[in-house]
């Protein structure tokens, strides 16, 4: 402790510069990586970095809580760090989904050369009138687009060529044999599951915490298992890839970005299950727990975004 | 640490290692601003290499791949690397002593913050030296020109930007957080120096933006690299999106910028009027109109690009109304000087000039939000102007105003107020000759970001590039002066050092010791 006060203040700390080196050099091996002939090696070696950093960075945190050098008002400093880190990547995924509407409700009708929506200009623009007769002649405004503009001028030749089939939605009496809507159901449910192991754990009640808890992990993999099944599905057998389009970009993107961010969310739940096993949290001193289903239930509610607007609404 | 921090007496090696490993938030404050100075006199170089190209007509001194690369560079680094980390590094310094806290909510994290920034300017600038050059597609890498037709080092700005933006978002966090939960008791939100009031509503903007510009470089990375479609209308996408997805962005980064420029000036004024700040409430709420503004006007970068035309009355009308609360601000300005005792050392010389040259700035913002007339001048020297005008005349004055108003507090030496003046009376003289004709070249046609010109041209152009070596050099003095004071000034340890200063940095000892306030002050 450096100051007399009430609020921790390390007094130096080598864990900063080491993180920041990880970073450098995770970027400056990831550029190199996607580099035509490139390899992974920079990258991996800045993720060892990073990862190792990371591990002790926690541990020094979660050792300085045991200690009771944490106040509640650092508590709640970390509070906030969390809501707020939440926040900016809620604004991630609502890149993803604005680009997703722009290309649904402008962009598609303005290549087939159509008005967008009534209200907002009522007779297609010039340019969209140029588009259909000069540049994409034949294509089609639908969602999703089997063909491609460039597909609809170049035919086979074509560089970027539409989907066999799309992530269609087959009607709400046949969810029971599709995908997506038990990947929906267990998710919702590890909400429901992490939200049961957070009452225990505030009743004190440790066993049943670690059941739940244990059995959310589980539901997570789960759902990670089906997604890959899901992927695999897309791209040996309905001829959909990242390559399809712009509704194969769309698709794998957010879906992508959500499956990594439920790996994260997966990787958090399951270091708070072994602390949990350890002994670690009371009734009232759990914020590592809580900050993991937080995060938890956020990739949850951008599910629920994901299954309506990607899945749903085709 | 009991006896302080390290210094050099300790040796190097420990000099050194305070300085890396440091959590303190002065520590980190003073690498932050020298980080963003050295990045200012780089950006300025390639500014000045610029303006001597342009000197003349015709090609002269470098070849227009090289031009194209250094408009860029000077655009990313002066954004980037120079005026963000500047006024992170004043609220480092000043945030805390201004709430009553011992330090940020977050130490380690602030001093990661700051540590990737040399991490990523490094993978920056050292695209230069690649084969392919550095980026050379504008500081707003529109694509295609970032992704079809982008050399190869282009992943490197892809991967720079990135941690750039984590740096940004920890950073902003951090500054949430301190503010949020670190004021001491009786220090009310409606208390806080405007200062305070300011940063937090642009880390807020800094929060929600940040990301939206990872996605947006991680679709260019995507496009280029993994076949996908974003930006190709021949896949079903639209270049056009990378410009919607930018501007999300790049609006509020504008005001990112700008509203800490705000905030140094609503201290500074005050001070030297001997008055205190006219309309603090509407000031407050002045700032957060701007920061919710800043979200929905981003289309009026794009009037050119073809959108229908509710979409350009929309975005016409909705940026004309931050006129109102910009106004607001300015006239609250100018009345608290109203009838004030003023003197006019160098801080107030440089907000002075922030008023009437960002006022001047903000003007010309209206004439190009007039989406039928931003036809004439959409991508001319009248946008450089217009936006040097509010970067340079705004942010720049205003962080320079900062450095003399609170270095003396800083370092506990008085700067060279002759020197200082000299310096602004440089500056100002220069930056105006800089850029005004600028204003001129735009209207009779000179497009922006070319190596060449028209003969029409040449006469301004000269003109522009004395100014901006003038301009060049006064920064200069103004290195020599922070050096001489910090080594070589004149010592005080008067706790106000201005006689008309308030606020709780200024109850402190002069000069401001390692630790303040480790138990918060009670505020009245």
């Amino acid at each position: 402790m450096s100051t007399e006060g009430t609020y921790y203040v390390p007094d130096q700390s080598k864990l900063p510069i080491f993180a920041a080196t990880g970073m450098g050099v995770m970027a400056y091996g990831a550029a190199s990586w996607v580099l035509e002939g490139g390899t992974a090696t920079i990258f991996l070696i800045g993720s060892l970095i990073m990862a190792a950093v990371l591990y002790k960075w926690w541990s020094i945190v979660i050792d300085e809580n045991m200690r009771g050098l944490a106040s509640p008002q650092l508590k709640q400093s970390y509070v906030l760090g969390m809501l707020w880190f939440i926040f900016s990547e809620v604004m991630f995924f609502a890149c993803f989904f604005g680009a997703l509407f722009y290309v649904r409700v402008l962009v598609s009708s303005w290549i087939g050369g159509e008005a967008a929506v009534g209200w907002f200009d009522d007779t297609p623009t010039d340019a969209a009138a140029a588009n259909a007769e000069h540049l994409y002649p034949g294509y089609e405004n639908v969602w999703p687009p089997m063909v491609t503009p460039d597909q609809a001028v170049n035919g086979d030749a074509a560089q970027f060529k539409g989907p066999d089939e799309a992530m269609n939605n087959p009607g709400i009496l046949n969810w029971v044999s599709w995908l997506p809507f038990w990947n929906t159901v267990v998710l919702l449910t590890s909400s429901f599951t992490v939200h049961v192991a957070h009452v225990a754990l505030k009743d004190d009640n440790r066993k049943k915490f670690n059941r739940w808890l244990g059995i959310t992990v589980g539901l997570g993999i789960f759902f990670l298992f089906l997604q890959a099944e899901e992927y695999i599905h897309a791209y040996q057998e309905l001829g959909l890839t990242l390559e399809s389009g712009i509704y194969g970009t769309t698709f794998f993107m957010l879906t992508g970005f959500h499956g990594m961010h439920v790996t994260l969310g997966t990787v958090m739940l399951l270091i708070q299950w072994l602390r949990g096993l350890k002994g670690h949290f009371t009734h009232d001193d759990q914020f590592g727990f809580e900050a993991a289903s937080w995060y938890w239930h956020f990739v949850d509610v951008v599910w629920v975004g994901l299954f309506i607007f990607v899945y749903i609404l085709t | 640490m009991a006896h302080g921090p390290a210094t050099l007496a300790d040796g190097w090696g420990k000099y050194i290692s305070r300085w890396v490993f440091t959590t303190n938030h002065k520590d980190i404050g003073t690498l932050y601003l020298w980080f963003s100075f050295a990045m200012f006199i780089m950006g300025g170089a390639f500014a000045m290499i610029i303006r001597a190209e342009l000197f003349q007509p015709g090609m002269q001194l470098i070849k227009p791949e090289f031009f194209n690369q250094m408009t860029t560079m000077h655009g990313l680094v002066m954004v980037f690397g120079a005026i963000m980390p500047a006024f992170v590094g004043l609220a480092n310094w000043l945030i805390p002593m201004m709430i009553g806290a011992p330090d940020m909510a977050l130490p380690r994290m602030n001093n990661l913050s700051f540590w990737i920034l040399p991490f990523a300017f490094a993978i920056l600038t050292s695209t230069l030296f690649m084969e392919g050059g550095g980026p050379n597609f504008g500081w707003t890498f529109y694509a295609p020109l970032s992704t079809t037709y982008a050399p190869d080092t282009v992943n490197y700005f892809i991967f720079g930007v990135h941690i750039m933006g984590a740096s940004s978002i920890m950073g902003s966090i951090n500054i949430i957080a301190t503010v949020m939960n670190m004021r001491a008791p009786g220090m009310t939100y409606m208390k806080m120096p405007l200062f305070v009031w300011t940063w937090v509503i642009t880390a807020f903007l800094l929060v929600a933006v940040m990301p939206v510009l990872a996605g947006a470089v991680t679709m260019m990375l995507m496009d280029i690299n993994f076949g996908t479609s974003f930006f190709d209308a021949a896949g079903g996408g639209d270049p056009v999106l990378f410009q919607h997805v930018f501007w999300f962005f790049g609006h509020p980064e504008v005001y990112i910028i700008i509203l800490p420029a705000f905030g140094v000036v609503s201290q500074i004024i005050p001070t030297f009027s001997r008055k205190p700040l006219f309309g603090y409430s509407s000031m407050v709420y002045a700032t957060a109109a701007i920061a919710f503004l800043s979200f929905v006007v981003w289309a009026h970068h794009m009037f050119t690009v073809g959108m229908p035309i509710a979409g350009e009355l929309y975005f016409m009308y909705a940026t004309m109304l931050i006129a109102v609360p910009t106004g607001v601000k300015v006239f609250n300005w100018i009345t608290t000087m109203y009838r004030g005792s003023l003197t006019f050392e160098t801080p107030m010389l440089f907000s002075i000039a922030f008023v009437i040259l960002f006022t001047f700035g903000g003007f010309t913002g209206m004439m190009l939000s007039i989406a039928a007339a931003d036809m004439q001048y959409h991508d001319t020297y009248f946008v450089v102007a217009h936006f040097h005008y509010v970067m340079v005349a705004g942010a720049v004055f205003s962080g320079t105003a900062a450095v003399y108003y609170w270095l003396p507090k800083w370092c506990g030496k008085m700067y060279d107020e002759t020197m200082g003046k000299v310096q602004f009376w440089i500056a100002f003289i220069g930056f105006n000759i800089a850029f005004m004709p600028q204003h001129f070249l735009g209207l009779a046609g000179m497009p922006r970001r070319y190596a060449d010109y028209g003969l029409q041209f040449a006469d301004w152009n000269m003109v522009s590039s004395i100014g901006a070596f003038m301009y060049g050099g006064a920064q200069i003095l103004f290195l020599f002066n922070v050096i001489r004071t910090i080594g070589w000034g004149k010592p005080t340890d008067d706790p106000k050092v201005w006689e008309g200063a308030e606020g709780l940095e200024w109850t402190v000892p002069t000069p401001a010791p390692y630790h303040t306030f480790a138990t918060p002050p009670e505020v009245k």
